[in-house]
């Protein structure tokens, strides 16, 4: 029986949410609307919601200033490349877990993601004496494979949880009908997880395209993507808040608008398996 | 061809051991049906031939070849699953030609051998629907289907209509019976129910805790059942067991007599009862009457519609020529 909820609670509710939503969105409503005003009125105090000089300066600035184009290409191949990556290794992975799990199996998915218990700093010189040695600094390939790494444990255990979803009998036909292990997977596995595969695509490439301890500490000038454009704000002119907000604006800009269309998919992807 | 033997063929899940040593073997064309309350390794047993499961030892055996170690894919076995196991992203068509795809046949001997399996399975105007716009039994047709296109050495059935209703039970046994007739191809069927066993076997095997209880024709099993378990097992309803005193008058230690060798009178007979429950099938009615010096109730069938109430006062008399005896250990005295 449904649970009767009367409407002043659906109400309080609704407003609730909102609430924290609106709290949570703040932020980033605060840097895009100060990027649109003068250095003087970004400082403001008490600060300006509206009546201010709008202008679009800081942008043709920033612009000006630095090659956004270059800084976004480099976060779209790291973001993009550590991900596809990931997925290649993860998948056959999250099959053997899935599909002939051993006894050690729930253990090995713990184990993989206690490293992300790790703090990354305390890993940073060994990485970073790796890099040099390999000539990897300021590489986009040496990004792609740190963020990969970092990544995987939430590629593995995502994708696990959707295969579990998929019964093991519709494998065991696919078997019965000819298919090798690698048809199996191509032709049975991978289209009837393609909802669960597409949404870990989609957040790990949210998280790695604002991922910025490692592409901070591993990229000069070649390979430095949007983080590293924006930092490139924040120390030298730490005190112009409109033109690093303008920068960050035009960081946060296009996983914004990715994650704002996929943003069913996401949710879907992040819920599947505890919901059904 | 399809000659299927195991030979000394045993499974074991860490300690358990689910299938003691087995020999068994199934010769091609044969419809041979694995019977057996549930736990009793049955599937198990299915999941070896086809390859699903490792065996722990013995060899399995197609047309003399050993198959012990050859993948699934490899041992020219079809089968059809209790939960259909069809491919929900693909269509109808891509279901059955999956299978010929992957035998790397081309594509115009794929649409050939598709069209000619829905002919059969009257699946033709369904060929590009997917699955889950399918009814059950529509989507079991869809699961045949894609056995049958690759012509396959043997049929497995992994209890393929536990999922269906009452009647439509009915309409797919007669179904795949008819497909074996026209096929002649070797089937391998698994189910719990006896009624399926007894209608579409060649042979039936009963199984109990992995061991082999009896191999036989479903009439050797329901003229001589070779122990109790399959006495109890096969036959619907099933066969009266009784001890004591009476059976020792037959020197045995349990009788076995079936409703339908008991004749009913209101006025003399061998054992007096009272009618119990009765069940009216129209064709059938089955009295549950209540003997003195017998511990169960006694089941009788008898034909079309009798005039008895529950309450009323019976004689039994069973047909003497028709009764099974059972020693000590539970085996027939011949």
């Amino acid at each position: 029986m449904a649970r009767a909820v009367s409407t002043r609670r659906k109400i309080a509710t609704t407003a609730l949410a909102w609430a924290i939503g609106l709290l949570i969105f703040f932020p980033i409503f605060w840097t895009i609307l100060t990027s649109f005003k003068t250095e003087a009125q970004a400082i403001a105090n008490p600060p300006l919601f509206w009546g201010f000089d709008f202008t679009l300066e800081n942008y043709a600035v920033v612009q000006e200033r630095s090659n956004y184009m270059r800084f976004l290409w480099n976060s779209v191949i790291i973001a993009g490349g550590s991900t596809l990556l990931g997925i290649v290794i993860a998948v056959p992975a999250a099959w053997s877990m899935a599909f002939v799990p051993s006894r050690r199996t729930k253990d090995i998915l713990l184990w993989m993601l206690s490293t992300k218990m790790l703090p990354a700093v305390g890993v940073l010189y060994p990485i970073s004496l790796i890099f040099v040695q390999f000539g990897l600094l300021d590489t986009r390939g040496g990004l792609i494979v740190v963020l990969m790494f970092i990544n995987l444990p939430i590629i593995v255990w995502m994708l696990y949880t959707y295969f579990r979803e998929i019964p093991g009998e519709i494998l065991e036909a696919a078997r019965m009908d000819g298919a090798g292990l690698k048809e199996e997977i191509l032709y049975v596995l991978t289209p009837m997880a393609i909802p669960g595969i597409a949404s870990t695509i989609l957040l790990n490439f949210i998280l790695a395209w604002n991922e910025a301890f490692w592409t901070l500490n591993l990229t000069a000038a070649s390979a430095a993507p949007l983080t590293a454009f924006i930092a490139s704000y924040s120390s030298p002119e730490g005190l112009f808040f409109a033109k690093l907000s303008a920068a960050s604006t035009m960081a946060i800009a296009p996983i914004l608008i990715l994650g704002w269309f996929s943003q069913k998919q996401l949710v879907r992807g992040l819920t599947f398996g505890a919901v059904k | 061809m399809g000659r299927i033997t195991l030979d000394k063929v045993r499974k074991a899940f860490g300690d358990v051991q689910v299938i003691p040593p087995l020999d068994l073997t199934i010769e091609d064309g044969e419809f041979v049906v694995f019977v057996g309350p549930s736990g009793c390794g049955k599937s198990t047993l299915l999941r070896l031939i086809a390859g699903l499961e490792d065996v722990s030892g013995g060899q399995i055996r197609i047309d003399g070849q050993d198959a012990t170690r050859v993948p699934p894919a490899k041992r020219r076995l079809a089968m059809v699953f209790q939960s259909y196991a069809l491919y929900p992203h693909m269509s109808v068509r891509k279901n059955i030609a999956f299978p010929l795809r992957m035998a790397g046949l081309d594509k115009a001997e794929q649409d050939k051998r598709v069209n000619a399996a829905a002919d059969v399975l009257n699946l033709t105007d369904y060929l590009d629907r997917r699955p889950g716009q399918l009814s059950g039994g529509q989507r079991q047709r869809v699961a045949i289907g894609r056995a049958i296109v690759r012509e396959p050495a043997a049929f497995l059935f992994d209890e393929p209509l536990s999922n269906l209703d009452a009647a439509l039970r009915v309409g797919m046994r007669l179904e795949i019976s008819e497909l074996h007739k026209r096929l002649k191809t070797t089937m391998v069927y698994v189910t719990h129910d006896q009624v399926e066993a007894m209608t579409m076997a060649d042979k039936i095997v009963v199984l109990r805790a992995g061991h082999i209880e009896q191999v036989g024709s479903p009439l050797e099993l329901y003229r001589a059942p070779r122990n109790l378990f399959v006495a109890g097992f096969i036959g619907s309803p099933k066969m009266n067991l009784i001890g004591g005193a009476l059976a020792a008058q037959h020197d045995a230690t349990t009788i076995g007599i079936r409703p339908e060798h008991i004749a009913v009178s209101t006025d003399a007979g061998d054992w007096h009862g009272t009618v119990g429950v009765s069940e009216h099938l129209g064709s059938d009615t089955f009295f549950h009457v209540t003997c003195e010096g017998i511990a169960e109730p006694v089941t009788v069938r008898v034909g079309g519609e009798v005039a008895l109430h529950y309450g009323d006062s019976v004689w039994l008399t069973p047909d003497k020529s028709q009764i099974h005896r059972f020693d000590t250990e539970g085996l027939r005295i011949a």
